[in-house]
């Protein structure tokens, strides 16, 4: 059964790690999630609340404890290739130049030659990298890496790009230029994006809702609608909406600060 | 690169004047401390000897023999050395189970199986080959295991990620990311294969730098035994310097320390 509508579609996923010690850390504890075609989610929580996780799981990078994930359907028993990863850091291969950087996922997949170049160059045009095809990966800056990173997961034209916190390395100027770099490289490739961040602002700036989870083990709190109208700008911080959805946001986290049982003494 | 003048005078310019230093000393403090001749011949009677050797045909052959032995036990010996370290990364339990063999044989000193190698091989090149495979081998296989297990996991997930064959994933990832290590091994490698194929022809050769060596020193001819040694310096310098070649080539995006012990 498909959900209506639902591109990818969690059902109580749950996720128990063994630590090395033998006991079992529950990293998700039921997590519920429709998502749908070309929409963009994102995911915040505090740090080690299981948010990665949750990408991975998506991904088949990992393995469900119980529930389950289906993506068009289908359920989630591994990687798939209908999918682009962005990891925290760039992961390039210092080795190789930008354009064959990029050109990696056409390799894997034996993607024409030709028609792959012309891609490539293309996406290099897109994530605002023209001209940088021949440099190495050790001659860009931080944010040029990324952006690399980000043509690279668009090379094989997946319908869905999971981001792991894509932008959680840069300096807090080059992060706001890449989030509405990435709306309009969204926007220009229809993709259904899964975004995890620690950043409330990024995850209003960006997303049509976001998941807001609990501290370990992860749970799903809210889903807020952002309901602020696109394209969207740096203008959109100052939105009334934007700030009180922010507002909304932050009260969240902060209950989470205040311990158990103080929160009546504070 | 091209050097300016002035650069170019100060990089050369030091090890030019200690050598020539040095080689004013050897030529005459023995002779003034009264040391004979005989047993610390000068380099001018060193270079007559040279000269002398090849005259006789004796000195070019026997080099190219030695570097012919040594280089080929070298790429044999490592060529097979990257591809069992392969092998051996392709199953945990196979590594847990082979690397403390494997770091005790690297412990034993392998000229030692030199002897044992010419009575199964024969007193020919090929006795030689071995010896310098063998003794190549080993630091190539330990550092390529290491460069085949050191590797950041996101580098393999995004393999993962795209559905990669396990050889896709080795051809495109694994397998560059491990060059430096590699190299580590092959920098040691290349002057290890000399000492291979020389300790191979002391044993038994009848061609050879270390054949023409023993028969100088059979002749108490110290100042050919020095010029042979001249010989081998210089084959050694040329080798290590051409996989210092390969090294810089392949491996230039190398952070700077993990160029390893041996790269400057």
């Amino acid at each position: 059964m498909a959900a209506g509508g639902a591109l990818i579609a969690i059902e109580c996923a749950r996720k128990l790690f063994r630590s090395r010690s033998g006991e079992s850390l529950e990293a998700i504890a039921e997590v519920s999630l429709a998502i749908a075609s070309q929409e963009f989610i994102c995911v915040v929580g505090p740090s080690g609340c299981g948010k990665s996780t949750l990408l991975r799981l998506i991904a088949g990078l990992e393995t469900l404890s119980s529930g389950a994930i289906r993506i068009g359907g289908d359920e989630v028993a591994g990687p798939r290739r209908d999918i682009g990863l962005v990891f925290q850091t760039p992961v390039l291969l210092p080795w190789r130049t930008v354009l064959k950087n990029v050109l990696v996922p056409a390799e894997v997949l034996k993607l024409e030659r030709r028609s792959a170049l012309r891609r490539a160059h293309g996406l290099l045009e897109l994530v605002g990298l023209h001209g940088f095809g021949e440099r190495y990966p050790n001659e860009l800056s931080g944010g040029m890496r990324q952006r690399v990173a980000i043509a690279r997961s668009l090379m094989h034209d997946p319908s869905i790009l999971l981001m792991d916190e894509p932008f959680g390395a840069l300096d807090a100027l080059t992060r706001e230029a890449m989030n509405l770099e990435l709306l309009r490289i969204w926007r220009a490739s229809a993709k259904t994006v899964v975004l995890v961040t620690h950043s409330i602002e990024e995850a209003l700036l960006l997303s049509d809702r976001v998941a807001v989870f609990t501290p370990r083990p992860g749970r799903i709190r809210d889903v807020v609608d952002v309901p602020l109208p696109r394209p969207r700008s740096a203008k959109t911080r100052t939105d009334a909406v934007f700030v009180r959805l922010a507002d909304k946001l932050r009260g969240y986290f902060e209950l989470d600060a205040v311990p158990n049982g103080q929160a009546s003494a504070a | 690169m091209m050097l300016a003048p002035r650069a170019w005078l100060d990089r050369y310019a030091p090890p030019a004047a200690a050598g020539a230093v040095l080689l004013a000393a050897w030529e005459y403090l023995p002779s003034s401390f009264g040391v004979p001749v005989l047993l610390m011949p000068p380099p001018s009677s060193v270079a007559r000897a040279l000269w002398a050797a090849q005259e006789r045909g004796l000195l070019l052959e026997n080099a190219l023999i030695t570097l012919a032995e040594a280089l080929t036990g070298f790429v044999i010996g490592s060529a097979l050395a990257v591809f069992f370290a392969f092998l051996i990364t392709r199953s945990r339990l196979i590594e847990r189970a082979l690397m403390p063999y494997l770091v005790g044989f690297q412990a034993l000193p392998k000229v030692a199986l030199a002897p044992l190698i010419v009575v199964w091989v024969g007193i020919g090149i090929e006795s030689k080959i071995t010896i310098a495979a063998i003794i190549s081998f080993f630091p190539v296989l330990i550092n390529a295991i290491v460069g085949f297990s050191t590797i950041e996991a996101e580098k393999i997930e995004l393999m993962r990620s795209l559905v990669a064959s396990r050889w896709q994933e080795f051809r495109i990832v694994v397998f560059p990311n491990s060059l430096p290590f590699i190299f580590a091994g092959l920098n040691v490698a290349i002057v290890f294969s000399i000492t291979g194929a020389l300790v191979g022809e002391f044993i038994g050769a009848d061609r050879g730098l270390g054949n023409l060596l023993m028969q100088f020193n059979f002749n108490m001819d110290i100042s050919g035994m020095f010029g042979v040694l001249v010989v081998l310096a210089l084959m050694g310098i040329a080798l290590h310097g051409t996989v210092r070649f390969f090294h810089r080539r392949l491996v230039f995006w190398a952070e700077p320390e993990r160029f390893g012990p041996d790269a400057h």
